[in-house]
């Protein structure tokens, strides 16, 4: 159970994982996260769930590589047995039948969002994708977007690729030409999420976003997770990862992500300088 | 071979009563605060043979029925006193499945030594520390004597939640025969003994001896496997053919204060401070990958045992003031007296009669200080204990930089919600029949902190081994077709 069956890269510092994991396979539905801890001494994360398959048993994950635990599985060989994988955590999304849903992604965010324009789309939506990143590289899956989706307009910062500019952009002007769709479901970055909900407020258009926040059991049990939405406190694991945008209080949130920048920082550093060792290492016993 | 003790002579009772209770070695507190290895020591055999001398044996035997498992304490000290260590753990594991783990978290003061006759007079006889004397003594000569089982019984019993509640039911259960599977939701087995309790108090070396004995015991542990969402309850019975189910998933959600500030970077509750410390090692930071960041001063609200295990492990994480705010007086602190000692010789600076008003937070929205507010003790309240009043015009700040909210847990509702036809109480805590421990579900009995909110290891045990012996009589029942399996109404998806 939970070894890694196979990896990926599907864009710089972007992986894709095939991990057996027959029970969180059988139970998944969009929306919903795992939690992994590589080893013993490993730090517990959350991962969405990209995409599972009951039958063969197996779940996928896509990672960027941020910090020192990405970067560990970045790393990480086929056939490793992670120690830990647990879930499948949090709510589904809510799927059903609304008209219009233009899903907005950036980053690693677009791998979480898979799942639920697919599933939009099977339940009769017409399902619009805005997909951004900072490089052409960095926008993922667009292959498989554009099979969930019926139309996919890209952005990246650096003209690249699509249209330069930011995902909001590209907002803005769809509703300005086509008129308001009649969800928009926005998952990346904290930054963009927030953005996209200010946009959508100011029209009236009701908007899901799905909170990355920092969280260690992922079961309810530590309260780290929390946010504020509307007034009142929430824990993003058990009561999300999906609220409703324009209640949630991001400013806050973006602080709480800070919370461990220094030791983050260490701990990558540290990871990095044994890396090196350890390919030097390895050079040496070759020669 | 373990080593064969002689024993010490039968004393006439005058001559016992002269025996001074024997002190528990410890570690110094200056030197205690810089590592996270166990405080107490344990007993020599010397010191626990003749601490066993000190016992009256008395017929009325009031020291068992203040225990709430029964142990036959006169019983399994005497055959301490006759140097017979291995003879003594066994008569405590005919009613103990943890002996190692009671003996050192056991509020014994309030239980089997409040009542011992020689502690009317005298300091009562030593049991607590008797008791880990005799366990520790059994895993160090690394000849353990295992229970033995039933042949199995064509039955499969599901567990949830591995605390003390859920350990004792399997480890019951396994004896009498059944094919039991405890299913964790978090990486490691335990419960609180591995997530809550601190390493100073409870080697974790403890836990997983005991865990791995139950495993040889023919118990299978399947970790990271969250009951609610990686299979229902309904799942495990008709889908994972489990015959009977118990829920010790305890009591896990932590409550916060509803003061303002509560969100500012660097405000905890207990049960992530200690998760990150305790189970994700973050003392070794680097070396284990989850910080914990305390700054200079620490305040913990709240003065019960867990709010003492978060004083004391701010302190050996380095913070340099580390101050408990409680808003009663020692008197009424819920800790146990010894780990109030302890934690006043460790040098924490214990604010009684406060109370946090507010938390104040900078730019970048980290915790800077704190409001409390002075209280004076009014008229005592329904649970008999006098009213903390504020006094006006006492309001102080102080400035902090991390608060820890230790002001009590409530029940974990990811089964709850996923079990429909399970009734609850006003809190949130799993309705049980008394005798039985079965829930408002055939078939599905609970225990421990889920039924009880927030409690004790030992009366989880005892609840988880109550359990079992009913459960034993439902598979019976099940077996002659009295009974059959629930089925529930339309198994939810969370
Ligand atoms: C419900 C949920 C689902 C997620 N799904 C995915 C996913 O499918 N794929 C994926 O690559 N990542 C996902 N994340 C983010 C992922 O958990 C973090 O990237 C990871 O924890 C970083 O760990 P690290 O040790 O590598 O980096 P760290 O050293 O811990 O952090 C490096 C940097 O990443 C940022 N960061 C830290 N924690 C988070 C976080 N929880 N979310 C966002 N940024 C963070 C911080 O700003 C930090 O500076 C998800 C997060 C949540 C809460
Ligand atoms: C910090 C702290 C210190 C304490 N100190 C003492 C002390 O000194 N002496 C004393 O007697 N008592 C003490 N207590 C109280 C004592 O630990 C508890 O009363 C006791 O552990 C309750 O046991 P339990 O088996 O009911 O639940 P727990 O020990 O809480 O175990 C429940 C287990 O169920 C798991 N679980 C929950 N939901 C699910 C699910 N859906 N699926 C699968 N698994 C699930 C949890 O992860 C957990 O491992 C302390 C408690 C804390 C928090
Ligand atoms: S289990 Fe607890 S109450 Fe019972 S004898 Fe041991 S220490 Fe005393
Ligand atoms: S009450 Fe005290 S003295 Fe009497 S039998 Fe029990 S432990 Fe011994
Ligand atoms: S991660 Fe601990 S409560 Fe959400």
């Amino acid at each position: 159970m939970f070894t890694i069956l196979k990896k990926e890269e599907i864009g710089p510092k972007f992986w894709r994982f095939l991990i057996a994991a027959p029970e969180i396979a059988r139970k998944h539905r969009p929306g919903q996260f795992v939690m992994v801890l590589i080893d013993e001494n490993g730090e517990r994360i959350p991962l969405t769930l990209a995409d599972s398959d009951a039958e063969a048993g197996t779940i996928t994950l896509v990672v960027q590589e941020v910090g020192k635990t990405t970067m560990q599985m970045g790393a990480l060989p086929e056939g490793f047995r992670l120690m830990s994988v647990v879930g499948p955590l949090g709510a589904p999304t809510h799927i059903e039948k609304v008209g219009t849903v233009v899903c907005v992604g950036g980053g690693a965010g677009i791998a979480p969002l898979l799942p639920i324009a697919r599933g939009m789309k099977a339940a009769g939506n017409q399902v619009i994708s805005i997909l951004g990143g900072r490089t052409r590289d960095l926008v993922i899956l667009r292959a498989e977007m554009e099979a969930a989706s019926h139309e996919v307009i890209y952005t990246t910062d650096d003209g690249s690729f699509g249209r330069k500019g930011l995902v909001t952009h590209a907002l803005t002007d769809l509703i300005a030409e086509r008129g308001k769709p009649d969800l928009v479901v926005a998952i990346g970055p904290a930054i963009m999420m927030k953005v996209v909900s200010d946009l959508t407020r100011q029209h009236g258009i009701k908007t899901l976003v799905s909170l990355n926040t920092i969280m260690i059991d992922g079961t309810g049990m530590c309260g780290g997770c929390r946010v504020t939405v509307g007034d009142e406190a929430k824990f993003v694991c058990v009561d999300g990862p999906e609220f409703d945008g324009h209640a949630v209080d991001f400013d806050l949130m973006m602080k709480r992500l800070r919370t461990y920048l220094p030791e983050e920082q260490l701990a990558r550093e540290r990871y990095l300088r044994a890396e090196h060792t350890c390919q030097a290492l390895k050079g040496v016993d070759h020669a | 071979m373990p080593e064969t003790f002689a024993g010490l002579p039968e004393l006439p009772k005058k001559d016992r009563l002269k025996i001074p209770r024997h002190p528990m070695p410890e570690q110094a507190p200056a030197e205690r605060v810089r590592n996270f290895s166990e405080v107490a020591l344990g007993y020599t055999p010397e010191t626990a043979i003749e601490e066993a001398q000190r016992c009256l044996q008395c017929k009325e035997q009031p020291c068992v029925a203040g225990c709430p498992v029964g142990i036959d304490i006169p019983a399994f000290i005497d055959l301490i006193r006759r140097g017979d260590f291995a003879g003594a753990q066994a008569k405590i594991k005919e009613t103990n499945t943890l002996p190692a783990i009671c003996g050192r978290v056991c509020p014994q003061e309030d239980q089997c030594e409040q009542v011992c006759v020689t502690g009317k007079k005298f300091k009562p006889v030593a049991i607590g520390r008797l008791e880990r004397f005799v366990a520790d003594w059994e895993m160090a000569s690394g000849e353990v004597a295992m229970p033995e089982c039933a042949p199995f019984s064509g039955h499969k019993v599901a567990i949830v939640g591995s605390g003390p509640a859920g350990l004792t039911c399997a480890a019951e259960l396994a004896r009498m025969g059944h094919k039991v599977t405890i299913f964790e939701a978090l990486h490691k087995a335990g419960g609180v003994l591995v997530y809550g309790i601190p390493e100073f108090r409870l080697p974790k070396a403890i836990v997983d001896y005991e865990i791995a004995n139950l495993e040889r015991m023919g118990v299978e542990i399947r970790t990271s496997f969250v009951v609610g969402k990686t299979a229902t309850v309904h799942e495990l019975f008709h889908e994972m053919g489990y015959d009977a189910i118990f829920l010790g998933t305890g009591a896990g959600l932590p409550y916060f204060l509803g003061i303002p500030g509560e969100n500012y970077i660097g405000v905890l509750s207990a049960n992530e401070f200690l998760t990150r410390v305790n189970l994700m090692k973050a003392y070794k930071f680097p070396a284990a990958d989850t910080p914990v960041r305390l700054g200079r001063r620490v305040a913990v609200i709240g003065s019960g045992n867990v709010a003492m295990d978060c004083l004391r492990c701010a302190k050996r994480l380095g913070a340099e003031e580390v101050i408990c705010v409680y808003r009663r007086t020692r008197a009424e602190s819920p800790a146990r007296a010894e780990e109030l000692e302890r934690a006043e010789e460790e040098g924490i600076d214990f604010r009684w009669l406060s109370a946090p008003l507010e938390i104040f937070g900078n730019e970048e929205g980290f915790v800077t200080g704190m409001r409390i507010q002075r209280m004076e003790l009014g008229e005592p309240d329904s649970s008999g204990r006098r009213r903390p009043v504020p006094i006006a015009g006492s309001e102080y700040e102080i400035p902090i930089d991390t608060v820890i909210v230790a002001v009590g847990q409530g029940p974990n509702p990811l089964v709850t919600r996923t079990t429909p036809g399970l009734e609850l109480n006003r809190h949130g805590c799993i309705v049980v029949d008394k005798e039985t421990q079965m829930s408002s579900i055939p078939g599905v009995f609970a225990g421990g902190d889920i039924v009880t909110g927030a409690a004790t290891v030992i009366l989880a045990m005892g609840a988880g081994k109550q359990a079992a012996a009913a459960i034993h009589q439902w598979l019976g029942k099940l077996e002659r077709g009295e009974v059959s399996k629930p089925w529930l109404a339309s198994p939810a998806v969370a």
